[in-house]
């Protein structure tokens, strides 16, 4: 029971793990989060770089200086306090061994009171230095022990490490101490230590200085805050002094980027403010300089398309009035032919024959420097595609029976809508099957259309002579001939796989071809679904199933029809 | 007929003489108003750039007279941009030049056909939602609104009966076409979307909004019902 309990146990750790591990993976959160803000920041702003660069660089250089003349002066400082101290150290124990000269150790009894009177006090009260110092003079427990001057708190022997001792022994020798000599204050003293050669029955004596480094010690710190502080000031004032002229000069630069985004955005009056003579005038006045002459470019264009829209618009009324005329006799000269003799019979027949063929032709190359002119619009509107592919193909019918071809139509049974302008899709469709039909041979041409969620296609495949791979793009070519030498058998215009490219790609669509020779050759049509969208891939092959020795893709030929 | 071009307007009197028609002719827009009221025309054929007053002008003003006349528009423009706005100005239908004179004649007739079915049998039809109903009067060629007559053009007339005829059914462009304009195939379907504007400005309480004659996305229009 008891193990089944322990597994009844609920899996969770307890509520305040959880809200531990919730707050950790919250700061972690925060903290990608940040981390991200700040790499971007840091990646954006040249300002915050060079800031930092300054500041980390100013701060190692400052440093390394700081720190050199901090330990040289205190160097110096403690070299002539050891120098003065050591002259005094010597002199000190000269007159100390001329005073106990004339002491002898017999009366024990008054010997330190002499000791303290005559040798340490006038060594204590005449230093050359300005401040005070203790002076102890260290002779064998039995004769008087330690004695000093001003007669310290502690007993000074503890002061004097045995390592100071034995080197005293063999001459003048120093350490450096830190201690409660007295009461209440931890000083730190230089102490120097001198034997005095007394001749005293071998007893050793020995003269101690303590010289308290106090002065030195205040002067080391004044100058380490003053170079601290000076370090920190500069370091900083640099920091602020960089900052302020990169915003100097990244400023203008800002500016020039606003009003470059703001010039490409089509506001070609934007001009940026020139200030001064420096460079930074001179980057804005060149810049302005380049948008006055985009304007007047740009203007200039703008005019020159207007005006060929113009010239289209008026050639286009100009031809065609005069050109109904003509139509309308020679239609009339035609329809009486018959009472002509068989000469001017036949010239009727040719006059309206060629008068179909410069109609078609002047109706494509107005459209043409239509697109040229960019002044073509698309009238998109939901269409259902599988009518119009069956209206166009039925109204083919006649140049396919002519051409002796059969058309076979494959269309979907849902109907498929697409927002299209479907007068030109129209276009489009006709010119396809008609070059199919005219290339086909006789033999059939099959129309596919399908659909996936964003995109319809429409293939149209032929089995006639088909394409060379060369020739894949060039038959988009305004009035490309895939062979000059052969015989014309439809009136086309050699214009209307330009149109149709051109009608593609104002729907944002792609058309492309592929062929082989003897392999016949296939038009494919691929249209988004929704207008202004971006045709990722096309529901039908460029390269038909029965194509032989075609891979399944051309890597080569995708979106031909859109790079071109 | 309204055409600045003498050797159109020679040329288009002997085809139109030849077919049976009497053309009377005009050169300028100014002078095809007073024309227009001196004649009384069947039809109009207009062309859109005229000197002095404009095509698109001159149909507007005899779209402001109380007369149905049937006004086909010759165009040398195919700018969705011209089409329409000759379309919008009342023009009942249009021809690019350079048109074939078969052609022009075949729309000619088609306009003329309007409203000369001969004896129709009395026939009411009611269409719209209930709050707001329109009631037509077939051979009255009437139709009024809430008790309000309502002036169409009697292609807006034909173009309403078609729907009005087959409620619920819906009719694509093409159809339409067919049915209400006479063309067998190749047609421009912006004939059918600026006329059922214009229909929906005359009969539809909220143009923007239509009850009456409703859209079908990506196949066509239908008459609404209650």
């Amino acid at each position: 029971m008891a193990a089944a309990e322990a597994t009844d146990e609920p899996p969770e750790p307890p509520p305040a793990v959880r809200a531990l591990r919730a707050f950790q993976r919250e700061l972690s959160a925060r903290a990608v989060a940040g981390y991200a803000v700040a790499r971007r920041t840091w990646r954006r702003s040249l300002q915050l770089r060079m800031v930092t660069i300054t500041l980390l660089a100013s701060a190692l250089l400052v440093g390394v200086f700081g720190y050199l003349v901090v330990s040289l002066t205190t160097r110096n400082l403690m070299n002539a306090a050891e120098r003065a101290a050591e002259e005094q150290v010597i002199s000190g124990a000269e007159t100390a061994r001329t005073s106990l000269q004339t002491l002898a150790p017999s009366n024990s009894s008054l010997l330190p009171t002499q000791i303290r009177s005559q040798v340490l006090d006038p060594l204590a009260i005449s230093p050359d230095r300005g401040q005070q110092g203790t002076v102890a003079l260290v002779t064998p427990d039995e004769i008087a022990g330690a004695i000093a001057v001003p007669p310290p708190d502690r007993d000074v022997t503890e002061f004097i490490t045995p390592e100071l001792q034995a080197a005293v022994r063999k001459g003048i020798s120093r350490q450096i101490i830190t201690g409660e000599l007295y009461e209440g204050e931890q000083v730190t003293y230089l102490v120097y230590g001198s034997p005095v050669p007394v001749d005293w029955q071998g007893a050793e004596v020995a003269l101690y200085y303590f010289f308290p480094l106090t002065f030195e010690q205040e002067t080391a710190n004044d100058i380490r805050t003053i170079v601290l502080a000076t370090g920190v000031m500069l370091v900083l004032l640099l920091a602020v002094v960089t900052g302020l002229v990169t915003r100097l000069v990244v400023r203008p630069v800002r500016l020039a980027a606003r009003t470059a985004q703001r010039l490409s955005a089509g506001l070609l009056d934007q001009r940026m403010t020139v200030t001064g003579e420096d460079d930074l005038a001179l980057l804005a006045a060149s810049f302005n300089q380049m948008a006055a002459n985009l304007q007047r470019q740009i203007v200039r264009l703008e005019e020159m398309s207007r005006l060929q829209r113009r010239f289209t618009s008026d050639v286009s009324h100009e031809l065609r009035t005069p050109l109904t005329t003509v139509r309308m006799a020679a239609d009339l000269i035609f329809n009486e032919r018959a009472s002509y003799p068989p000469e001017v019979a036949r010239s009727a027949e040719l006059l309206q024959n060629e008068l179909d063929r410069f109609e078609s032709l002047l109706t494509d190359l107005l459209e043409i420097s239509r697109f040229d002119a960019g002044f073509a619009s698309l009238d998109s509107e939901p269409t259902d595609l599988v009518p119009v592919v069956r209206q166009a193909v039925d109204r083919l019918s006649a140049i396919c029976a002519r051409a002796g071809c059969e058309v076979k139509l494959r269309l979907p049974d849902q109907p498929v809508i697409a927002e299209v302008d479907p007068r030109r899709v129209d276009r489009i469709l006709r010119n396809l099957v008609e070059n199919a039909a005219e290339h086909g041979e006789g033999r059939p041409v099959e129309v596919t259309l399908a659909a996936n969620d964003t995109a319809a296609a429409v293939t149209v495949r032929d089995h006639g002579i088909g394409l060379r791979p060369e020739e894949r793009k060039l038959v988009f070519n305004r009035f490309w001939r895939a062979d000059p030498s052969r015989a014309r058998q439809s009136g086309g215009t050699g214009l209307g796989l330009s149109i149709s490219l051109e009608d593609a790609r104002l729907h944002g669509g792609w058309l492309e071809a592929w062929g082989e020779p003897n392999q016949g050759s296939q038009f494919r049509l691929t249209l988004p679904l929704r207008a202004g969208d971006r045709l990722a891939d096309s529901p039908l092959p460029l390269v038909p199933a029965d194509a032989n020795g075609s891979g399944p893709t051309r890597p080569e030929l995708t979106g031909s029809g859109v790079d071109r | 007929m309204v055409d600045d071009d003498p050797a159109l307007a020679e040329m288009l009197g002997i085809v139109l003489r030849n077919e049976g028609f009497e053309p009377v002719f005009v050169a300028d827009g100014e002078q095809a108003l007073t024309a227009f009221r001196d004649h009384r025309p069947d039809i109009i054929l207009l062309d859109l750039m005229l000197p002095g007053m404009s095509g698109i002008d001159v149909c507007r003003a005899i779209r402001a007279e109380p007369s149905g006349v049937p006004i086909v528009m010759l165009t040398a423009k195919t700018d969705t941009v011209d089409v329409v706005l000759g379309l919008e100005s009342g023009a009942d239908d249009y021809v690019v030049k350079p048109f074939k004179p078969k052609e022009l004649v075949a729309r000619i007739r088609a306009q003329l056909r309007r409203g000369r079915g001969g004896e129709t049998p009395a026939e009411r039809l009611v269409i719209g939602p209930p709050h707001n109903q329109i009631t037509i009067d077939v051979p009255a060629h009437t139709v009024t609104r809430n008790g309000e007559e309502v002036k169409l053009t009697p292609l807006e007339f034909d173009l309403l009966i078609a729907l009005a005829r087959k409620p619920r059914q819906v009719f694509t462009r093409e159809v339409l076409l067919e049915q209400v304009w006479g063309y067998r195939h190749s047609a421009d379907t912006r004939l059918v979307n600026v006329h059922v504007q214009r229909l929906r400005a005359k009969i539809e309480p909220d143009p923007e909004r239509p009850e009456i004659i409703l859209t079908v996305r990506g196949v066509g229009y239908k008459a609404g019902t209650g």
